[in-house]
């Protein structure tokens, strides 16, 4: 049985601080001292986008939970702290825009407990830093002092590990995760997924090191077929018109992917609670239980678009990265630097934008397209800041 | 003039005055000064009659078929009585069916007057005012004015009221200058009419009543796309003087210059064939056709910017979205006189 931290991909200096502080957790649990600190109630794991901080996060647990106190990947602790199922595991995964302080509260309460059936109660936080200011005041206290038998593992992305408050990152011990290089993505991809080599190859090169799109791009064809539409643009926009073509283009995928997705979903989870809340019932007493149930099913949508909003503006975000990546590209070549390219399968493109413009113009492009993902999280409408992006792509 | 002798308020001084009330009202539409005249005119109606007629007003919510029934009661002597079921639109089956109970055999005295929006979610309730039609309601429409003629002729009923006469362009400047809330209007006619002595023009008008009281973000792009900077400030200061958000004139803002940018790039053509093209109604390509005239390419590039720009800072990136906006209506005017 491989061992739970192969999952983790191409981070071996983290993994190897991972592993000492599980078996020291273990020493500690068995009542031996801990004389070097290996272990402590709480980390902090920062990375760029795609590295794996929670896949980190999620297999530091299942080696806490290990009953050979290793990360064996065979005892029931592993499997069911990776799968996500484990009792003494609490995974805080925000699907809205923000974590809440009443969510956080309640997970508190939850986190004092002692742990039931393994030995570490073990709190996930995904996106630590969508946490609002309310929210992270709530948890302050619980992460600078926890009970004995409780670890506090939080994950933010390593761009902004300001957006986690200062009062929280001082607590926590910090793990830093690596961008993975192309070899160890390929490898994963061949190996967990079954891509064949040329795929994985082309896909690890092509995902800016982050894995979960390296996955997405060499197992959906969707996927593909937009990341190219994307990457067209910047030289695809020869007539005025094309700016608003293009930016539709760009919005409409970011909708229909949103749209997609709560297809599946909310139609099911309206009916689950509305099941759950007894509806359909006849007799006394149905018409009050239905106001509560209406009222759940409101709070439900709401959460609902929330959860929209954020894949649409994930989708697009995507996309921007895609974007800049390519300027990006432009300007390696065309300052003949050696510099390995973020999209190598459009390398024929960059060369052709690099002799077109001037390097200066296309920093000002690079730049339109990072205004435009600053102007989206400040919650423009997706369309003006689009189009005055793709505007000023043109222009130069 | 049809349109005055059409409109509902005209006839509610004749149901007043009528010697023996109707049993059954239907107040129907959503316009609240109409539907609170309607009831008024109603229960005076009733008290014509009886002057100790008692009066009971209850949303139909709060209401069981039994409490209804004991409500509409005969009683001994056959007091006068008004009972007045508002909301009607929120009327269950059950409740529904006690109403149509009761006209089938109405009790004496009783004066039953049904409020009701005109819509309504169950069936019970949308059909409800089909039915109580048929029972030989009285019917009052009250719905919601939303054409500027019918508003005008809103006015001029309401001077007429009060004893007074009021010009065409004193019409449009007390609209202008009070805006488009009913119960505005009218205290600002009757007041009107008290002061000048009943007659109402326009110079009367602008000595009581300054300003402008309906501006839309709107109207602000529209002034701003057009290049008149002095204008585009005035509505702008006006906007904000009655609190439109800042959000919706920066939307607007945003609409405006893309739909210019958006029609001069497809070039000149048919509005009606462009507009499947575009994805816009054939007026909003005609009018833009109009306003693309002073543009180039270039100013629009940089308007399109601004209007991204001021979207952000409207929505907390701006220390200050008053000025934010402000800078945003003279960047876009100064955008198209640059060439």
């Amino acid at each position: 049985m491989t061992s739970v931290w192969s999952q983790v991909v191409g981070q071996e200096p983290a993994v190897e601080a991972l592993r000492t502080a599980a078996s020291a957790a273990a020493a500690l649990v068995a009542g031996e001292p801990d004389p070097h600190g290996g272990m402590t109630h709480a980390w902090l794991f920062t990375g760029p986008p795609g590295s794996g901080r929670s896949v980190a996060a999620r297999t530091f647990a299942a080696a806490l939970q290990c009953s050979t106190g290793t990360g064996c990947g065979g005892c029931s602790g592993c499997r069911t702290a990776v799968a996500g199922t484990h009792a003494d595991v609490r995974l805080v995964v925000p699907e809205g825009l923000s974590i809440s302080v009443s969510e956080m509260r309640s997970l508190v309460q939850a986190a004092a407990r002692r742990p039931t059936t393994g030995e570490w109660q073990v709190v996930i936080i995904e996106d630590a830093d969508r946490l609002t200011e309310g929210a992270s005041n709530a948890l302050l206290k619980a992460v600078e002092e926890p009970p004995d038998r409780t670890v506090f593992l939080l994950c933010a992305p390593s761009d902004h590990p300001e957006d986690v408050s200062v009062t929280i990152r001082s607590r926590c011990r910090l793990v830093t995760l690596r961008t993975p290089p192309p070899e160890a993505i390929a490898r994963v991809l061949a190996e967990r997924d079954g891509v064949d080599e040329s795929t994985a190859n082309w896909a690890a090169s092509v995902c800016g090191g982050h894995v979960g799109r390296a996955r997405r791009l060499a197992t959906d064809e969707a996927a593909r077929s937009r990341r190219d539409a994307v990457l067209r643009i910047p030289l695809g926009l020869r007539r005025p018109g094309d700016v608003f073509t293009c930016a539709d283009e760009l919005i409409k995928t970011a909708e229909s992917d949103a749209a997609d997705e709560s297809k599946a979903r909310d139609e099911a989870e309206a009916e689950e609670l509305r099941t759950a809340m007894g509806s359909g019932g006849t007799g006394k007493g149905v018409a009050a239980a239905k106001r509560s149930a209406d009222a759940a099913v409101k709070q439900l949508e709401k959460r609902q678009k929330s959860r929209a909003t954020r894949t649409q503006r994930d989708t697009l975000d995507l996309a921007l990265i895609d974007l800049a990546g390519f300027y990006r590209d432009v300007l390696v070549t065309s300052s003949g630097a050696g510099a390995a390219l973020n999209h190598p399968d459009f390398a024929e493109q960059s060369r052709e934008a690099a002799r077109e413009w001037t390097p200066a113009s296309t920093l000002r492009r690079l730049e339109a397209v990072l205004e435009c993902r600053d102007a989206i999280t400040w919650n423009v409408k997706p369309r003006i800041a689009v189009e005055a992006m793709v505007t000023t792509l043109r222009e130069g | 003039m049809p349109l005055q002798s059409m409109s509902p308020w005209q006839d509610l001084g004749v149901t007043a005055s009528s010697a023996a009330p109707a049993p059954l009202h239907l107040v129907l539409g959503d316009e609240e000064l109409l539907v609170d005249r309607a009831v008024h005119a109603a229960v005076g109606a009733a008290r014509a009659v009886d002057e100790t007629a008692e009066l009971t007003r209850v949303k139909v919510s709060d209401l069981t078929p039994p409490e209804l029934a004991e409500l509409v009661s005969p009683s001994l002597f056959s007091e006068g009585r008004v009972i007045v079921l508002e909301q009607a639109q929120d009327i269950g089956q059950e409740l529904a069916d006690a109403v149509l109970a009761y006209l089938k055999d109405p009790a004496g005295g009783v004066t039953l007057v049904v409020v009701h929006s005109g819509g309504g979610r169950s069936k019970a309730a949308k059909s409800l005012p089909t039915t109580l039609k048929k029972a030989g309601a009285e019917v009052t429409e009250c719905a919601k004015i939303t054409k500027p003629a019918e508003r005008e002729a809103f006015v001029r009923a309401e001077v007429k009221r009060a004893g007074g006469r009021i010009d065409a362009a004193g019409v449009s400047a007390l609209v202008d200058a009070v805006g488009s809330d009913l119960r505005e209007l009218s205290s600002a006619a009757t007041q009107l009419v008290a002061d000048s002595g009943g007659k109402v023009d326009e110079e009367a008008v602008r000595r009581y009543h300054r300003g402008k009281a309906d501006v839309t973000g709107f109207l602000v792009a529209e002034k701003a796309v057009g290049g008149d900077r002095a204008a585009a400030l005035e509505t702008l200061r006006w906007a904000q003087q009655i609190g439109v958000p800042h959000v919706l004139i920066a939307d607007a803002l945003a609409d405006a210059v893309r739909t210019v940018a958006r029609v001069s790039a497809a070039g000149r053509g048919n509005p009606n064939q462009l507009a499947g093209e575009l994805g816009m109604p054939p007026w909003k390509i005609r009018k833009a056709q109009g306003q693309t005239r002073g543009w180039n390419a270039a100013g629009l590039a940089a308007a399109m910017r601004t209007v991204a720009r001021v979207n952000a800072e409207v929505k907390g990136a701006a220390a200050d979205p008053d000025y934010a906006l402000e800078r945003a209506v003279l960047d876009v005017v100064g955008a198209k006189q640059s060439r």
